[in-house]
């Protein structure tokens, strides 16, 4: 029978492509069930689930939460802002704290990469990576899939270009190994210094001039350029990274072929993307944002079905 | 022990065909009842009656498949996890009567589920329920079919198994120990 082969989502490296296909294949029902008018299974009515969010979030922290309600879940949110982490708390103190009230399954977010891998080690609980640091985002990388899945049928076989800062990004990591584990070529696309020295030593192509980058393509995956994570200046100026890596509809329309646009939220329209894209007809970046919930919904319905299993 | 036959190729044509008499006894021309089959074997059973009205009636009833599977009260009881099948209901079931149909009714927790999942979908105003074979005094929950296809007596520790001529090869149902799987 069909089962995930890993008891926590620390990230897409330790999935297997079965596990990718098991978590699509789940969330295809959870996401007629969201389009119903009454949205709610009672599945997980007997499961607590704790937001820990150390770093800002709003769009992740409210799709995990609808999420978790649509499945009948407990919620508790945390965020570390308003909390004890600021009164000099460790990590694993925080987190026994809060499943000592009896806690089944845990979603955090960490600045530090590997703060869930460490958490994992040491707490009896499910964990599910909603992003560490410059490290992995997993659940990113699976909506992000099943978005291109859902509007050119599959995903083996498909060029997808990464845009932008690659160097801070969760996103670009976990969407890489999701992409390669499901046969799709992948490239990535930016100034040299926001493109990680061995990058190449992963499998990716590596192209500095977006105008062939989005001609070799038939996705184009937008990031945005991570300010709060740059302790230096990687370029001269946003306008000038615009001017280079602004993806406009004279580009678009430029092109030969009719790619997909995406964008892992949030947009800076007018720097990394230009409005009339992000809201054109090429564009799935809503669509990214529905399936999100549904497949939050089945990555928690799989993992919460071992608690208690031996 | 060999596996008891229950209901030959026969008997089960003639057990549908009575089952359709009596859904149109109290249906008459289906204008506003709809038959759902639950998931998995359920369809089955629905989608023969909707075939047999047809034939009897020239009225194909609106017919449609359930899936439970998230509505199901075993959650995490199971050494896996539960795969959902598909749910087709491509009509409203606002203000509709259904029929719930499965092929066998024993503890009566699939139809607690089946009734919930329905309610997901809107608020019928009626929901009647048939089993094609009825396994009396299993019942854990306080749940009666209105139409019987047949009531067989059985043990916790047997099964019954409705095969159907379009995934089995031939319209049969036996009964059979868990251990002597045929």
């Amino acid at each position: 029978m069909k089962d995930l082969s890993v008891n926590h989502l620390l990230g897409i490296k330790d999935l297997t492509e079965d596990d990718i296909h098991l978590i699509f294949e789940t969330a295809d029902s959870f996401k007629k069930i969201i389009n119903r008018p009454i949205k709610k299974v009672p599945t997980l009515r007997d499961i607590t689930i704790a937001n820990l969010f150390f770093e800002n979030s709003t769009r992740t922290r409210l799709s995990f939460e609808l999420a978790e309600k649509r499945l009948s879940a407990d919620v508790v949110n945390f965020s570390a802002a308003s909390s004890s982490v600021k009164k000099g708390e460790t990590l694993i103190d925080t987190v026994n704290n809060i499943l000592a009230m009896k806690v089944d399954l845990v979603v955090m977010r960490h600045p530090n990469p590997g703060a869930h891998l460490f958490l994992s080690k040491h707490i009896d609980a499910q964990i599910i990576n909603a992003g560490d640091g410059t490290h992995e985002h997993p659940t990113q990388a699976l909506l992000d899939s099943y978005s291109i899945r859902e509007k050119l049928g599959t995903v083996s076989g498909k060029k997808v270009v990464i845009v932008g800062d690659i160097k801070h990004s969760r996103v670009a990591l976990s969407n890489i190994y999701a992409l390669q584990k499901q046969g799709a070529e992948v490239m990535v696309c930016g100034p040299a210094t926001l493109i990680p020295k061995y990058i190449k030593e992963l499998g990716v192509k590596v192209e500095y001039d977006l105008k062939k980058a989005l001609a070799w393509c038939d996705v184009a995956n937008m990031l945005r350029i991570q300010l709060e994570r740059q302790e230096i200046k990687y370029f001269p100026s946003i306008r000038e990274y615009t001017l280079q890596y602004g993806l406009t509809k004279e580009i678009l329309d430029s092109l030969e072929k009719e790619i997909v646009v995406m964008h892992p939220g949030p947009i800076n329209r007018g720097v990394e993307i230009t409005s009339d894209v992000a809201d054109s007809e090429q564009a799935i970046i809503l669509n990214q944002v529905e399936n999100g919930v549904a497949i939050r919904m089945a990555v928690i319905y799989l993992l919460a079905s071992k608690i208690g299993r031996d | 022990m060999e596996p008891s036959v229950i209901l030959t190729q026969e008997q089960f044509e003639l057990t549908i065909n009575r089952l359709c008499f009596q859904l149109i006894e109290n249906h008459n021309d289906f204008e506003n009842s709809a038959i759902i089959g639950l998931q998995p074997r359920g369809i089955y059973l629905a989608n023969r009656l909707q075939k047999t009205l047809q034939k009897l009636t020239g009225i194909s009833p609106l017919t449609g498949a359930l899936d439970i599977t998230f509505y199901r009260d075993d959650f995490r009881r199971k050494s896996h996890p539960l795969v959902p099948s598909v749910t087709n209901l491509d009509f409203s079931i606002e203000n509709k009567r259904i029929i719930l149909v499965d092929d066998v009714l024993f503890t009566g927790r699939t139809v607690r589920a089946g009734m919930e999942a329905v309610m997901g979908f809107g608020r019928p105003t009626e929901i009647e329920l048939m089993a094609f074979i009825d396994r009396r005094f299993s019942r854990n929950l306080p749940i009666e079919p209105n139409y019987i296809g047949k009531s067989i007596d059985s043990l916790a520790t047997e099964r019954v198994e409705v095969k159907w001529k379009e995934t089995e090869n031939e319209d049969k149902v036996i009964l059979y120990n868990t251990d002597e799987r045929p």
